[in-house]
């Protein structure tokens, strides 16, 4: 160097591990504070050579990961707990059992970036200029030399003695290091390529932002038409293309079971010689209670009962017809009648005849198949002959 | 020759102290490794799979084209078999993928030296068997301009995901374990990105390695750091590896269907991933370490381990069958049962036999030494296995699905050309992603294979301390 320039440091190459880390614990003793060693790769017991303090990443990492799994948790409970709760077969909102896997996901994946930008910032990276990166020698740092350097900002550095003192550790070179009197700029071109790039990187979201705040009249571009336009029906409406594409054959979007089909579970009311349900055998009422009936004292019971809370309202207790609803039509001068239960002509129907009219109805009473089980109805029966055959008696 | 008999020098000789053989210095090791990325042409081989992988992209992209213009009935997919080919290759492929990390941090955390030559490698493998396992996910929703609605993003209509579905436990394992993988694999390559950067001779290389590189001088200070957090890194990654694939098997064992509902699946699936993640890295290495002159560096040895490694899950994959035998019988579930009767007996008897002779059959020839270090037996054997695990994961979805509980919505699973094609150009995209990595990246962690030759030790120095 013919000017004067300000110097880095200086910068001694070793060829062998044991060479490096000999010259380490020298420098170490002599007391140098700024100064580091550069080898290709990890040196194990260099770290006690040069007195290396632990590194306080776990710290970062432990951090990191904490904060991960208090975000992965606070998230769940917020997305779906709080601010969209829905019922997924009866779980509760907040369910901790299903919450951790991805509880445990989030702590990994913030303790890995913990992990990888702690160590990035404690070492300082990137940092893309380095003035050791001028000296020749120094691209075998990365493959076979390791070099001692000891800067120019330690208390203890004097260019002639500390470089005397670097070559008696049996460096195979010494050299000094300076910084260069202009800094080091990026070839031509690069920052207008990493503008343009950034630009390019930023035009997307830019774009999704615009357009979720503002309005057009354009018609919507449809990309993929059969999937924006499908073939389905909606009430009320003309679908489109149904006119020459209709989804059957007679122009309806659904089609009628075939004749004669059972619903599931309906199998037994369907058979047309079990009464149970219809009263009817063969579509004439039966004469008999049909089988499945129980006829005993319990029967009765219910019977009594379930005719009280159905029937009596309008057939009266007794079943003379003298309910609460007849005698409020008769004082309103209402001219219908309601039938009286004990007479002739009702104490002779057939009980299939009878559990038809409860089933389905009559004139103006209403069928009670839906609130009344077919058991009950014929316990009903029961009771309604036990009540006939006592007035019977006078 | 039996075991016993042999000598000590015998032992040496199959196994010597030293992994990488021949003794190379370190400026050698840096100079058969970085050296390939300078080659100024690769070999013929190269070229011949790149043409067939891009040609195999190309299909890949003209049937993912055609499934979003015109819907996921161009797939196989119906009821009752609603999951077809794309999941049994989603499966197939994130299964594949465990092999890296595991290789990296499992290996790393038991102090096994010899994953050094094969870790980078296998790791980039990850990455692109990842890459390939949630294209089909994603494509699997049918409308793919809406798959952003797997993820926790705003959107219009103010509504959040289910936490308390498995599928959406997937999304995070998978994208997860994607990105954990990639910082892990991009971390270990630094240092080597600033050899190949310090050994560059023309101003776009130096500068693209260099940007990549982040000014890494390889200071001990630095060192001492990036060591910790390598070490952290794989503490994070050996919880995360076996998680991933033990949520993908929660995609199946939470439902109810026969076949699926079993507390087994967690480790049976980890186990068969595994398996399944060392057939694809032998399979890859194999011809690599041929082609660019590495085999003093992937040794018998290395390839060895690994299958010993494929000889021990695939016993664990054979467990797991017959103890899900055993379980259908031992349950007194009459349809738990049939699930298992008729995967064995019914229409589907040959996937489940091809499974079982692939997986569980040709491995046990790996108990052999001499079959095991043979690469005529070894490499017939893992492509064996390879295929293998994909049947395994097609009879799992669709044997189950193709007959539960009501016989009257029984169907025959057939998949469709565009299921095949789809899937051989995943392929496509996996070997473009791979052939690349190998032409421009360090494909062995050069650094750390400088760690295990014996002149990376201070001998001297020891005995000073000691005396």
């Amino acid at each position: 160097m013919t000017h004067q320039t300000e110097l880095h440091g200086i910068l001694a190459e070793y060829e062998t591990v044991d060479g490096i880390m000999h010259a380490a614990e020298q420098v170490r003793d002599r007391g140098f504070k700024h100064w580091d060693c550069h080898t290709p790769f990890p040196v194990h017991g260099l770290d006690d050579a040069m007195d290396v303090k632990p590194t306080i990443l776990p710290w970062i990492v432990l951090v990191g990961g904490f904060t991960g799994l208090i975000a992965g948790m606070v998230m769940q409970w917020w997305m779906n707990a709080v601010d969209y709760p829905y019922v997924i077969s009866g779980k509760p909102d907040w369910s901790i059992p299903a919450n951790i896997p991805v509880a445990f996901e989030t702590t990994v994946l913030f303790s890995a970036f913990a992990t990888l930008f702690g160590m990035f910032i404690l070492n300082k990276l990137p940092q893309w200029y380095n003035p050791l990166f001028r000296k020749e020698r120094f691209a075998r740092a990365t493959s076979d030399r390791f070099f001692v350097v000891i800067e120019a900002q330690d208390a203890q550095f004097d260019t002639t003695k500390t470089a005397e003192f670097l070559a008696a550790t049996g460096a195979t070179a010494v050299e000094l290091v300076e910084v260069p009197d202009e800094p080091t700029s990026p070839p031509f071109g690069f920052k207008a390529v990493a503008a343009i790039m950034t630009a390019l990187v930023l035009l997307p979201p830019a774009m999704i932002a615009a357009s979720r705040t503002s309005t057009t009249e354009e018609t919507r571009f449809h990309l993929v038409p059969n999937m924006d336009f499908q073939q389905k029906f909606k009430a009320q409406t003309a679908p489109l293309g149904l006119e020459n594409h209709p989804l059957f054959a007679n122009g309806t979007a659904t089609l009628k079971p075939i004749e004669g089909t059972i619903a599931q579970g309906e199998l037994a009311k369907a058979d047309p010689t079990n009464a149970l349900y219809s009263g009817l055998k063969y579509g004439k009422p039966v004469t008999k209670f049909p089988k499945g009936v129980v006829i005993d004292d319990a029967a009765l019971e219910n019977g009594r009962e379930q005719y009280n809370i159905y029937c009596a309202t309008c057939h009266g207790d007794s079943g003379k017809g003298d309910g609460m609803v007849a005698r409020r039509a008769a004082s309103i001068g209402q001219t219908w009648m309601i039938t009286n239960l004990l007479d002739e002509r009702i104490a002779k129907q057939k009980p299939g005849k009878v559990f038809e009219t409860i089933t389905k109805g009559i004139n103006t009473m209403p069928g009670y198949a839906a609130q009344v089980s077919a058991t009950d109805r014929w316990d009903i029966i029961l009771y309604l002959k036990a009540l006939q055959k006592a007035q019977a008696a006078k | 020759m039996a075991k016993a008999d042999m000598t000590q020098l015998d032992v040496e000789a199959i196994y010597p102290k030293n992994l990488i053989e021949g003794d190379p210095s370190f400026s050698q090791v840096t100079e058969q490794v970085a050296g390939i990325t300078e080659w100024p042409k690769p070999p013929r081989a190269w070229y011949i799979a790149f043409g067939i992988a891009l040609t195999l992209l190309g299909i890949l992209g003209a049937c993912l084209t055609y499934l979003v213009i015109e819907g996921v009935g161009v797939w196989g997919n119906n009821q009752p078999v609603a999951w077809g080919w794309p999941i049994v290759n989603f499966v197939f492929w994130v299964g594949i993928g465990h092999a890296g990390t595991l290789i990296s941090a499992v290996l790393f955390l038991f102090r096994q030296d010899w994953r050094t030559s094969i870790n980078r490698f296998a790791e980039a493998m990850t990455i692109f068997a990842v890459a390939c396992a949630g294209l089909f996910p994603a494509v699997h929703v049918g409308r793919i301009w809406f798959a952003y609605w797997l993820f926790p993003i705003p959107n219009q209509m103010s509504m959040w995901p289910n936490f308390r579905s498995p599928l959406l436990w997937d999304v995070f394992a998978v994208s997860t374990y994607a990105t954990v993988s990639l910082l892990f694999w991009y971390m270990g390559m630094i240092p080597d990105l600033a050899t190949i950067r310090d050994r560059a001779n023309t101003k776009i290389r130096r500068m693209a390695y260099g940007i990549f590189s982040l000014g890494w001088s390889g200071s001990n200070r630095h060192w001492h750091r990036y060591e910790r957090a390598y070490l952290l890194l794989a503490a994070l990654a050996t919880p995360l590896v076996l998680s991933v694939h033990s949520v993908v098997s929660f995609d199946f064992a939470v439902a109810q269907t026969p076949g699926w509902h079993t507390t087994i699946f967690p480790p049976y699936f980890v186990a068969g991933a595994v398996f399944s993640g060392f057939a694809m890295v032998v399979t890859l290495m194999v011809p690599a370490r041929q082609f660019f002159g590495l085999k003093h560096i992937v040794t018998m040895r290395h390839l060895e381990n690994m299958n010993k490694v494929i000889l021990t899950t695939g016993m664990i994959v054979g467990y797991a069958y017959m103890t899900e035998f055993f379980m259908a019988w031992y349950s007194g579930n009459q349809y738990e049962a049939f699930a298992f009767v008729n995967r064995a007996f019914g229409p589907y008897a040959w996937a489940y036999w091809t499974m079982v002779s692939c997986n569980v059959l040709f491995p046990q020839l790996f108990w052999f030494r001499k079959l095991r270090r043979n690469l005529w037996v070894m490499y017939p054997i893992v492509l064996l296995v390879n295929v293998g695990m994909w049947f395994e994961r097609f009879v799992i979805t669709v044997t189950s699905l193709s007959r539960d509980f009501v016989p009257s919505s029984w169907q025959y699973f057939k998949p469709t050309p565009i299921d095949m094609l789809t899937f051989l150009g995943s392929f496509g995209l996996f070997a473009t992603l791979f052939l690349l990595f190998v032409r421009f990246l360090p494909m062995i962690a050069v650094a750390e294979v400088k760690t295990v030759l014996p002149s990376a030790h201070a001998h001297g120095h020891k005995k000073e301390e000691g005396e």
